[in-house]
């Protein structure tokens, strides 16, 4: 077989990627909505202290961190059914991603409120502020510049991780692309074209989280 | 079925499927290094061609999913004229994914040796090479090594993927496994866990011999 791109089938195809994006997009910000919130109560959980709770969860989070996210993907998929709860493509996959990522932010967390001197706590502690307020108004602010990058990096990994969740067939970019390349047989245009749709929405968005990270310092005045 | 039954009846797929996993693990971290050293210093390089062939592989690389490369390479290649086989096609893509991250860790670790290193070096007369090779790359490793570990378990969970073009690896068993039975929980539940052992257990603490071996040997020189 030789090279031979062409134009007609692309644009043929290009509507049917467009709408596929769209379910990409989707996908990732519900998942890293899931993770955002996951991880937060992960972080807090992990700074209560309390061993019976926090070595179990330490344990947890490096399990789910060391292994494979496809085969936490298949593994929530499969595993529904065989006690009889059957969770659809679209939920088991924003279980996994949402759960998988969560404990990266939970570690994005933990560093950025531990990156906060240990001066402030005392400061804080000393003008009596309660713990809300030491959190809200004297932590967060400081541990948010370090943690904003972190979470820029898992913005990105979770939009291109989001092809996995093609093998349980929710119908995303590889997913479509898979489907035009086994209906037409050709894998050349459809595959380059989900490659190039993902360099267009990666780099800015790297990018633009750069731009927000230094945005952010220099709001807080550091 | 207990896990027992399970793993006697399944076990030695599972153990062929590891083998796979830890060959693609092996092969694929050797390219990962090499791309890392070459693309993590042609980006430092005074050529604008070598500088910009780097800046394109990595963020090329960076910029798309492990999972659209895989395809590409497998699915796309032959139309090309380069027909590669699944098993190389995996390890390949696995390799140059995740060296164009360590390309990024050799270039942030090098910058970071500090600037009297560079200057003594060149006050020793030392040529460029030999500054490379005998000042800067070896203080430049010691820096980059414990990022590299989580690297290492993120290109072992990489391999995962290899399954989807059917390299018979862990992944791909435990699927097979569960189509023909049905136990998820087991199939599933046993990759994860060697998977783990795997990442855990054998490449977390041989980077930590690495660092400290490492760190031993910059100390006494």
């Amino acid at each position: 077989m030789s090279f031979h791109w062409r134009w007609d089938f692309t644009w043929a195809i290009l509507p049917r990627l467009m709408w596929a994006t769209v379910n990409t997009l989707l996908a990732s910000g519900i998942g890293y909505a899931i993770a955002m919130v996951l991880g937060l109560v992960f972080a807090l959980l992990l700074r209560t202290g309390w061993k019976p709770l926090t070595l179990p969860l330490r344990e947890a989070i490096e399990f789910i961190r060391s292994t494979p996210l496809v085969l936490q993907i298949f593994f929530v998929f499969y595993v529904g059914p065989q006690f009889g709860v059957r969770l659809s493509p679209w939920v088991s996959g924003m279980i996994a991603i949402g759960l998988h990522y969560s404990c990266y932010l939970s570690e994005v967390y933990r560093a950025g409120i531990e990156s906060v001197p240990r001066g402030q706590w005392e400061a804080a502690r000393a003008l009596n502020l309660s713990t809300r307020d030491t959190y809200m108004r004297i932590v967060i602010p400081q541990a948010l510049p370090t943690s904003v990058a972190g979470m820029g990096n898992y913005l990105v990994g979770i939009f291109k991780d989001t092809p996995m969740l093609s093998v349980i067939g929710v119908a995303e970019l590889m997913q479509t692309a898979n489907a035009i390349g086994s209906e037409t047989y050709r894998f050349l245009e459809p595959y380059t074209l989900v490659g190039l749709i993902f360099l267009m929405l990666s780099l800015p968005t790297a990018g633009l989280m750069r731009l927000f990270e230094t945005w952010v310092r220099r709001k807080l005045g550091m | 079925m207990s896990i027992w039954d399970f793993l006697l009846n399944f076990g030695p797929r599972l153990a062929s499927g590891t083998l796979y996993t830890v060959a693609q693990f092996f092969l694929a971290t050797i390219i990962a290094i090499a791309c890392a050293l070459l693309a993590g210093l042609g980006k430092l390089s005074g050529n604008w061609l070598i500088r910009g062939i780097s800046v394109v592989y990595i963020e090329i690389f960076r910029g798309t999913s492990l999972l659209v490369q895989l395809y590409w390479i497998f699915f796309v290649l032959p139309f090309f004229g380069v027909t590669l086989p699944k098993f190389a096609a995996g390890f390949l893509s696995v390799g140059l994914n995740i060296g164009s991250y360590g390309a990024e860790l050799v270039r942030g670790a090098i910058q970071q040796v500090p600037k009297g290193q560079w200057e003594a070096a060149y006050a020793l007369s030392m040529s460029p090479a030999q500054r490379m090779r005998r000042i800067i790359l070896p203080q430049a490793f010691v820096i980059m090594l414990p990022p590299w570990g989580n690297l290492l378990i993120e290109l072992l969970k990489g391999t995962a993927l290899v399954a989807l073009i059917s390299v018979t690896d862990l992944m791909f068993e435990a699927k097979q496994i569960n189509g023909s039975t049905f136990l998820s929980v087991q199939a599933f539940g046993s990759a994860l866990v060697i998977y783990y052992i795997l990442a855990r257990f054998m490449i977390t603490p041989f980077m930590r011999w690495c660092e400290r071996a490492m760190n031993r040997r910059l100390s006494r020189a």
